[in-house]
């Protein structure tokens, strides 16, 4: 009796299913498997362009789309790929899609191709798409890696914009400079929010040079992984 | 010559691939924890960035370039045919290193694949197209850069291995710590962009 309950439960699984397990593929890596500041893996690549929060978006979108279809790609040929020549396999996957990128966001928008310059192609090697392939993909069925490439692009790319968010604000006074919403928050002229010229509670303000620099996103990140490990603390390194 | 000399220095110190363009990161920050360690990378990247990058050109020129031997524009292959080089060439050098130096390939261990992801040594190249360097400037470039990742990762392995024993707050050791070290040694390297590369060079000649 119980084996026919099983076997039509298995029977009635829908094509692509969206249960407990697939929620947790996508919102694990979102904070207790964070590939930046968890996994340590991908940083490469990124941190030079969130200084601005609008390329940090184009970024993130970009790593979202190639792990995921990497992921679903790779999974797919998991069968038919020699042990051997796995690496070289993997790179020639995502290399292609990297390439569609580069040349969508080429004709969508050049000055953001302009501004990413290399960093787009550096995707490839970016750790945290072989590492998902390597650790997931080349065991689990296509649909799952995919789910787990989503989410850990997602994970990624919430880092990216957080600390874009932080580095555009103190360093720049605005948001989503560049972009077609483009806000002017704090500085000291009269198009901006907050006018530091003629108010009295911000007339000390000036912006902070410092997060312009590549080294701020260092001192960002630390700080995020120090508040992240203070409430989750099974996460601290106890070596 | 004083060319040559120019971009080595700047790219080993000024234009550091680590500390201002954050590439090499994942590694950089995964094996510093030992000095030793990180010497053998670090030795090993600076010759994989030294061939892979003439080598890089030479495909760029005379393959890819609508100038070279197939007369049509092919860069868009340009992702594709780095990263196939730099495996190739990776997997070139672990098998001579196997061969000629067992003692070596046996303290490089694993990380020798793994150079093929690091990012220093694609980005390295992209950096070679883009900037448009020549033949002689892209191995000064390659040899250069190899050099100043080398530096950084030997020094935060420095580091790494003193402030053990220090008094970190408990969330903040380990990786938390590193990539502060990393923010002020970038910061500490900004102030090697007073130096002119130019002054060096002729000083040299």
């Amino acid at each position: 009796m119980a084996e026919t309950a099983v076997k039509e439960k298995v029977t009635r699984e829908p094509m692509l299913p969206f249960g407990k397990k697939e929620r947790k593929l996508i919102t694990d890596p979102l904070n207790d498997n964070n590939p930046i500041t968890v996994q340590v893996l991908g940083i490469c690549s990124a941190l030079a362009v969130t200084s601005l929060v609008y390329p940090s978006v184009v970024m993130a979108i970009a790593v979202v789309f190639v792990i995921g279809f990497s992921s679903l790609f790779t999974s797919m040929l998991r069968n038919y790929i020699p042990k051997q020549v796995r690496m070289i396999v993997q790179l020639v996957i995502i290399a292609s899609l990297v390439t569609v990128v580069e040349l969508t966001l080429r004709y969508l928008n050049y000055p953001v191709y302009k501004q990413l310059s290399v960093y787009i192609g550096l995707i490839i090697t970016n750790c945290i798409v072989m590492g998902r392939l390597e650790a997931f993909s080349m065991a689990n069925k296509p649909w799952r890696s995919f789910l787990d490439g989503i989410g850990n692009g997602l994970g990624y790319g919430l880092i990216l914009i957080a600390v874009g968010v932080v580095r555009e604000i103190f360093g720049k006074g605005t948001l989503f400079a560049g972009s077609p919403i483009e806000l002017k928050i704090i500085g000291p002229t009269a198009g901006y929010l907050i006018n530091t010229t003629d108010n009295a509670f911000f007339g000390w303000y000036v912006n902070n040079n410092l997060m312009v620099l590549p080294a701020a996103a260092m001192f960002i990140i630390g700080i995020f992984i120090w508040i992240q490990r203070s409430y989750n603390t099974k996460l601290v390194d106890v070596s | 010559m004083g060319e040559f000399f120019n971009i080595f220095i700047k790219a080993a110190f000024i234009e550091n691939l680590v500390l201002a363009y954050f590439l090499g990161m994942c590694s950089y920050l995964a094996v510093s924890k030992t000095v030793n360690t990180a010497f053998g990378l670090g030795l090993a990247v600076i010759f994989v960035l030294g061939i892979t990058m003439p080598i890089n050109w030479v495909i760029q020129t005379y393959l890819l370039s609508e100038d070279g031997l197939f007369g049509t524009d092919l860069t868009f292959l340009r992702f594709i045919i780095f990263i196939a080089v730099i495996a190739s060439m990776v997997q070139l050098v672990e098998m001579v290193v196997e061969k000629f130096s067992p003692s070596l390939y046996a303290a490089l261990g694993i990380f020798l694949p793994l150079i093929t992801v690091n990012c220093a040594i694609l980005g390295g190249s992209l950096f070679m197209v883009s900037r448009e360097y020549n033949f002689s400037e892209s191995i000064a470039f390659g040899l250069g850069g190899g050099f100043g990742w080398f530096l950084a990762i030997i020094a935060i392995a420095a580091i790494r291995e003193k402030i053990r024993y220090s008094n970190v707050p408990p969330a903040l050791r380990g990786l938390g710590m590193a990539f502060i070290l990393t923010g002020l040694m970038g910061i500490a390297f900004m102030s090697l962009m007073g130096i002119d590369p130019a002054a060096f060079a002729s000083a040299a000649e």
